[in-house]
């Protein structure tokens, strides 16, 4: 479904993605582990045309979108949901919602979308009229999340979704990701929590300043002593 | 100071007040999104003033129609002012752009004296606005009852929009944050554009009524109301619209009730308006109604 070739991306005057290539087929739970700075972020930001690739193609069925608008990333059905949550605080929980389907016009199916999303999430359900600025960071995470889904996504990215939230908060959001998942979701997931995201994902590549040094099954992964070593603190 | 006088020099107030918050919404819409006082805001006013005197003195246009074409225009106007002078200068250092804001004033102002000389023309007043009313021993122009409904109508609108549509939604989002906004999808660069072409549409309309109050058109007419609408809005707390009405009324209101009440002040009016801003800029920067600056993360 979506496949990147040597991808090379500056930023800030840093070569931060150094020829990375990956594949995320339909269906699949794919995730990128790494350590802070390792170009994790980069690769999703760069997928989302929020920065440039200087080399390299980006191909989303059968199309490369490596110079479209983010707009029209976003059209083709990619969706970010970006790291620290970055929910509008000072629009209500529904207009967060609402602008998730910025981009769809067919009212009627926006409204059970919405209902949807109330039903993985009821806490946003009672939140409704809050503005999502006063949500706890929990529930933050939950409102990106739905309103990544209300743009009816063919694959979802999420950059860290755990990050900073409480362990049993953690759990759940991991819960939520599986059960989109089941849904039929395609996802690229990536999380600093490298053993809650090998345990749920299909297949996972390893980034290390830049570059790919290591990929393979979850499992492989997880059993993989370089791994355990370096990200599951064994 | 009878009663009569002061009613007249307090609807006097409330029409100055309602030209000084449709002015002022434009500077703190475009703050609130691009955090950037626009200063050739007040130009806004001289274009639109003089597209609509030319539009009825050469071509004799109906004024309804010269009006409105001269409101279309200088809304095409502020887009491309945004689209040349500051898009380009997004990424750069804030005070940058703000120069290049400074520099599209001077421009404007002098591209109005090759264009249409420095001597002053007579705005005429299409006899809807002229005529005048004598109540209770209150005489008043129409103009003065016009002004502060068409004020508040486009508020009721403008509140509306911003509230209630998607595209409110959306430069909502967009004046807290780009990348996610683009994210959902939204078109940054053009929910920026309608906001200059919203904020530059009511400085028109703010300028149609203006020189009609003050019927004298100079290239630099748009310089002192541009700057007094500056100062509303930073008194109501910039990047807030009902700020930015609430300050215009204030300015407005005070400016000309000191005057009333203190004739001998009445040379220091303009001083007034920049005491008061450096009052605020001390006192409480944010204004009156403006946003907090620490925010939750």
């Amino acid at each position: 479904m979506l496949k990147i070739n040597n991808l090379h991306v500056y930023y800030g005057g840093i070569h931060a993605l150094k020829g990375i290539s990956l594949e995320v087929p339909e269906n699949k739970i794919i995730t990128l582990i790494g350590a802070n700075g390792a170009g994790k972020s980069t690769t999703l930001r760069a997928i989302s045309r929020l920065v440039s690739a200087s080399e390299g193609e980006i191909i989303f069925n059968n199309e490369d979108i490596s110079k479209l608008k983010t707009t029209e990333v976003v059209k083709r059905g990619i969706t970010l949901v970006p790291e620290g949550r970055r929910v509008f605080p000072d629009l209500t929980v529904l207009e967060n919602l609402k602008l998730g389907a910025y981009l769809r016009n067919d009212k009627k199916a926006i409204k059970d979308d919405i209902n949807h999303v109330y039903e993985f999430f009821p806490r946003l359900k009672e939140r409704e009229w809050q503005l999502a600025g006063t949500l706890s960071g929990g529930e933050q995470q939950m409102l990106a999340i739905g309103r990544a889904l209300m743009s009816k996504p063919k694959l979802l990215m999420m950059d860290e979704p755990s990050l900073g939230l409480a362990p049993l908060i953690v759990q759940d959001v991991f819960e939520i990701i599986k059960m989109i998942h089941q849904e039929g979701m395609t996802i690229l997931l990536i999380e600093q929590n490298a053993m809650a995201a090998l345990k749920i994902a299909d297949y996972g590549y390893v980034l290390e300043t830049g570059t790919i040094t290591l990929e393979g099954t979850g499992q492989e992964l997880l059993n993989n002593e370089q791994v355990k070593k370096a990200y599951l603190g064994e | 100071m009878t009663l009569q006088e002061f009613l007249q020099n307090f609807a006097n107030g409330i029409s100055l007040g309602s030209l000084y918050a449709l002015i002022a919404i434009g500077y703190t819409m475009v703050y609130g999104i691009l955090r950037l006082i626009n200063f050739a805001h007040g130009e806004m006013i001289m274009v639109a003033a003089y597209i609509a005197f030319y539009t009825v003195f050469i071509f004799s246009m109906p004024w309804y129609i010269s009006f409105f074409i001269a409101i279309i225009i200088t809304t095409i106007v502020g887009i491309l002012v945004e689209r040349l002078a500051y898009k380009p200068l997004r990424s750069s250092p804030r005070v940058t752009i703000l120069i290049s804001a400074i520099g599209v004033s001077f421009f404007l102002q002098n591209l109005g004296i090759v264009l249409f000389t420095g001597r002053p023309k007579a705005f005429q007043v299409p006899t809807l606005f002229s005529q005048v009313y004598t109540i209770k021993g209150v005489n008043i122009v129409s103009l003065t009852f016009f002004i502060p409904t068409i004020t508040v109508v486009l508020l009721i609108l403008l509140v509306y929009v911003i509230n209630n549509t998607k595209i409110g939604m959306a430069m909502r989002a967009v004046a807290k944050d780009y990348d996610t906004s683009s994210l959902m999808g939204i078109d940054v660069n053009k929910i920026i554009s309608v906001t200059f072409g919203i904020g530059s549409a009511l400085a028109a309309i703010g300028g149609i009524m203006w020189s009609m109050k003050f019927p004298q058109l100079t290239p630099t007419m748009g310089l002192m109301p541009g700057l007094k609408c500056f100062i509303a809005a930073v008194l109501g707390g910039i990047g807030n619209i009902t700020g930015a009405v609430v300050g215009g009324f204030i300015l407005g209101l005070t400016e000309i009730l000191l005057v009333a009440f203190l004739p001998d002040l009445s040379g220091y009016r303009d001083a007034f308006a920049f005491i008061l801003l450096i009052l605020i800029l001390l006192v409480k920067p944010t204004g009156i109604l403006g946003e907090k600056i620490a925010e939750k993360v």
